[in-house]
């Protein structure tokens, strides 16, 4: 179906040649440029993205999990913890002279001239980091990059997931209606009759832990919103005159719903998409948080979270900040970002 | 004749992101006559509905006007913004084009009148309800006591329309701005309308200023005329003058290219032999039906029974169409008339089989003997498609918004296996396009970049592509002005002529129908009432239906001579 740059020769031999004229795609481009607001969030997007692409390969906060720092480690602007809590009590008056009972005693020259020769280089902890550290003293900024790599991957691909689903499933019932939509309505009314959160964690239960599982249950659950908004959108599309037409000159069904009608409707499913995108990040940090999401020996926004309720009692809020800011800039920036999308990919069917 | 209302060097110019502003109105200059009627008459684009606006001052803010508006001595343009909502409404009123979208469906027509008489007036709430049944009677809306609480979708285009007049005269305006009152509407009910607004004009004592797009509506309501093309007025004058002696071009062509009842040229004129000179041969000779013929195409005992659900398990039916019988002859045209609701593009549909029909035959002629369509498994139809083809109304909805002219040309030849490769299909699609009348550059666009008329040829082209023997037009030309309507009409006559095509011709316009059929059938409540060759059926209808019809037609044109070229 591609016809891209290609020189035709006409019935009186005439050589044109043309190139496809400003298609629908680069008007969305042009309309998305002029939303200035639209263009800041997608930039913001596009660095999370690439940030996570590249902790996936491991050029960046691979050392998320050294233990680089004093445990809670405060940030390099509230300077060292200096408070009681964490001092070791000194003791006070003159050493008392065991030497005549510790059998060890003789060979401590020998023990101390062994140690200079093996030259162990233990790496003094830190006092501070940019921005703190957690419990076991890792540096909470590189667990939050490390953080956004799972969150992020999590929230697209189950989002990718859901929307397959959705818009396959609606398209099936508002073309064709009749028996298959009324089963698929049917199924569609039982799903939403349990609660989300429920399901989720029945899922969750059945399938154990997992970053993939984490994706597929996600995916299982979050297709109900896109497939009621397409089911909708092809049963309006469907009778519509260019489809009559399609039909009229011998098309099959599938072509028409895949190939006619779904390219007008894709601005509802992108705009769905990216809502579903959001949605699935906060419901990682939410299956985290109760424990049911990512493995306990890798790290998302939401064990972060997880972990920030026990620090918050001692005082400890740097690992609820950074986990928090990284997610609320995404996920706000996303959110903007659809929005422009919206705008920008109606099109104009006059 | 004293003026109620002068426009003096009215220009309006819309700002559209960074681009230039566009002008939609030029420096327009005319007068609206006490006690008269004015016609503003123009194709779509002409900025007559924009010129209306700004004398209510109901255009959007990015609308930038200057000139001057004068109504009793007062420039409307410098009135402030208390004084245009104490005009509008009370002095002057507006009656639109969809009377089912100017009418809140919220609220019943009563509490819709009554607020207009309340706010201007300050009657109380019981005597403005009182005085909306009398407007409603006054609009000859039937059983106006009881009609008045109903709401707006419970009643029918046309009393939707009269609702919205007795609105429109419920202050007793001075000046009534009809804004294509009519275009929406049946011819019948189109006749109806135009008779209510004159009554009411002469016994309110208003003036009104009509906005059409129909020239032949304007013969029949207005005293004066004003022509409109492009922001510009070409012409102004009453409308014996400018009808009997066209001075622009423009004007000449609007008048002429118009199909009427009484004459049937082998061509019709078209804006551009006008605005080029050339000489029109008033004498050639005229067109006449031909009935004879092979038949291509029987349908017999169509029908169609729509399901409606009443309830859980109970539902009632709603025949479409029932028991539809006729023969399409090659290279013949059959019109089908009828009113919106008479069922004739379900018959169209139907016998395509893009509705599933419920009963009847559709028998097709193919080289081994007819073969009924309806009965055909879905995979013999696909083959069969290729010789039955349709043109439909709306030439914006037809194409796919998402596919360029090339995709949308070449996917019924892929179909059908039409041409070696996709080169050789390019290069038929190419001269497929020049055949229609657009250039093969074309085929790179995407269909929002063609005018209506260009987009209805792309979907003529899209239909000859597959060299089909039938095609279904169904209100193929009714979206289109009426210079692209004469140009897409001649388009369809050398068609037929160059590949032997047979046309049902689907509208709901009389003079259309006339014009391009050799057999016409007259359709109503599902059933065809009458049927005879064209010639026939216009001189002397048999069925009481089909007079009505015929009676219904706006005059306006008649008995005018072909204006000779300046």
């Amino acid at each position: 179906m591609s016809v891209v740059s290609t020189s035709v020769a006409t019935a009186g031999g005439e050589i044109i040649s043309s190139r496809r004229s400003a298609g629908v795609w680069k008007q969305v481009a042009k309309r998305l440029r002029g939303d200035a607001l639209g263009m800041a969030s997608l930039v913001v997007v596009l660095a999370f993205v690439l940030l996570s692409l590249f902790v996936a390969l491991g050029w960046v906060a691979s050392g998320w999990s050294v233990e680089s720092a004093v445990p809670y480690a405060p940030p390099d602007f509230l300077g060292p913890d200096t408070s009681p809590a964490l001092k070791i009590e000194q003791p006070t008056g003159p050493m008392l002279d065991l030497s005549s009972v510790d059998p060890l005693a003789p060979h401590y020259a020998d023990i101390d001239k062994r140690a200079k020769e093996l030259a162990t280089a233990a790496k003094p902890k830190l006092l501070t980091l940019p921005f703190g550290a957690d419990r076991s003293g890792r540096d909470v900024l590189l667990k939050a990059i490390k953080g956004s790599e799972v969150s992020i991957f999590v929230g697209l691909a189950a989002a990718v997931v859901a929307t397959a689903l959705g818009t396959f499933l609606g398209a099936l019932a508002g073309f064709f209606g009749g028996i298959v939509g009324d089963v698929l309505e049917w199924f569609y009314n039982v799903f939403t009759a349990v609660p989300g959160i429920l399901l989720i964690f029945a899922f969750a239960a059945v399938l154990g832990r997992g970053i993939g599982t984490v994706v597929v249950i996600l995916g299982l659950t979050g297709w109900t919103s896109v497939y009621r908004l397409l089911r909708a959108e092809y049963i309006k599309h469907s009778t519509r005159e260019y489809v009559l037409a399609a039909q009229a000159i011998g098309t099959s069904r599938a072509t028409r719903m895949f190939v006619h009608i779904l390219p007008n409707v894709s601005h509802v499913i992108l705009v769905q998409m990216s809502l579903n995108v959001v949605f699935f990040i906060k419901a990682e940090v939410i299956l985290s948080f109760l424990g049911l999401g990512v493995p306990i020996d890798s790290v998302s926004w939401g064990t972060m979270l997880n972990e920030a309720q026990a620090e918050l009692i001692l005082g400890k809020w740097w690992q609820l900040v950074a986990a928090t800011v990284f997610m609320a800039v995404f996920v706000t920036a996303f959110s903007v970002l659809t929005d422009a999308l919206r705008d920008a990919l109606d099109p104009k069917l006059r | 004749m004293t003026t109620l209302l002068s426009i003096a060097d009215l220009r309006v110019s819309f700002k559209v992101g960074k681009e230039q502003p566009f002008e939609a109105v030029k420096g327009i200059s005319f007068d609206v006559p006490v006690n008269g009627t004015l016609a503003l008459v123009g194709e779509s684009g002409s900025g007559k509905s924009v010129t209306a606006m700004s004398i209510l001052r109901l255009l959007p803010v990015t609308a930038a006007i200057s000139g001057s508006i004068l109504y009793q001595g007062s420039n409307l343009l410098d009135a402030s913004s208390e004084r245009m909502r104490e005009l509008r409404g009370r002095d002057i009123s507006v009656i639109f084009q969809e009377p089912m979208s100017s009418l809140n469906p919220v609220f019943t027509v009563g509490d819709q009148i009554a607020e207009v008489i309340r706010l201007h007036e300050h009657l109380s709430r019981r005597k403005a309800w009182q005085r909306a049944i009398e407007l409603l009677e006054e609009v000859g809306l039937p059983e106006p006591k009881q009609r008045v609480s109903s709401y707006p979708h419970q009643l029918s285009g046309g009393q939707q329309q009269r609702v919205m007049i007795a609105m429109a005269i419920a202050c007793k305006p001075k000046l009534l701005i009809a804004d294509e009152p009519t275009t929406a509407l049946d011819v019948t009910i189109q006749k109806q309308i135009l008779d209510l607004l004159a009554r009411l004009r002469e016994s309110h004592q208003m003036s009104m200023l009509f906005i059409t797009h129909d020239l032949a509506v304007v013969g029949d309501i207005a005293d004066q005329v004003v022509v409109m093309e492009k922001g510009e007025i070409r012409e102004q004058g009453p409308v014996q003058a400018v009808f009997h002696a066209a001075k622009h071009p423009y004007t000449q062509a609007l008048l002429s290219c118009r199909p009427r009842l009484d004459v049937r040229p082998r061509r019709l004129p078209v804006v551009a032999d006008y605005m080029q000179g050339r000489i029109l041969d008033a004498n050639a000779p005229q067109r006449t039906p031909r009935v004879d013929g092979e038949i291509v195409l029987e349908v017999r005992h169509l029908g169609k029974r729509f399901e409606l659900k009443d309830g859980l398990f109970s539902h009632s039916y709603f025949d479409a169409v029932k028991d539809v019988s006729f023969n399409l002859k090659r290279g013949r045209t059959l019109g089908l008339v009828g009113e919106s609701g008479s069922g004739k593009t379900t018959v169209g549909l139907t016998l395509m089989r893009l509705h599933k029909a419920s009963a009847g035959e559709v028998l097709l002629k193919t080289e081994s003997g007819p073969k009924d369509l309806l009965k055909l498994s879905e995979h013999d139809m696909t083959a069969l498609r290729r010789r039955i083809q349709i043109v439909f109304q709306n030439p914006y909805a037809s194409l796919n918004p998402r596919f360029t002219v090339a995709q949308i040309l070449t996917e019924p030849m892929r179909i059908h296996n039409i041409g070696g490769n996709e080169r050789e299909r390019l290069e038929l699609t190419a001269a497929m396009l020049e055949r229609v009348g657009l250039s093969p550059g074309a085929l790179w666009k995407y269909p929002h970049e063609f005018s209506g008329g260009q987009r209805q040829r792309i979907a003529i082209a899209r239909c000859l592509t597959m060299r089909p023997e039938i095609l279904i037009c169904d209100e193929s030309v009714s979206a289109l002005d009426v210079s692209v309507q004469a140009q897409v009409l001649n388009l369809l006559l050398d068609l037929q002529d160059e590949f032997g095509l047979s046309y049902l011709f689907i509208s709901h316009d009389l003079a259309v129908v006339r014009y391009i059929s050799d057999e016409v059938m007259v359709m109503n409540g599902g059933s065809i009432v009458e049927v005879a060759d064209s010639d026939t059926i216009y001189r002397d209808p048999q069925n009481p239906y089909t007079k009505r019809l015929l009676e219904s037609i706006p005059k306006g044109l008649q008995g005018l001579a072909i204006p000779a070229v300046a």
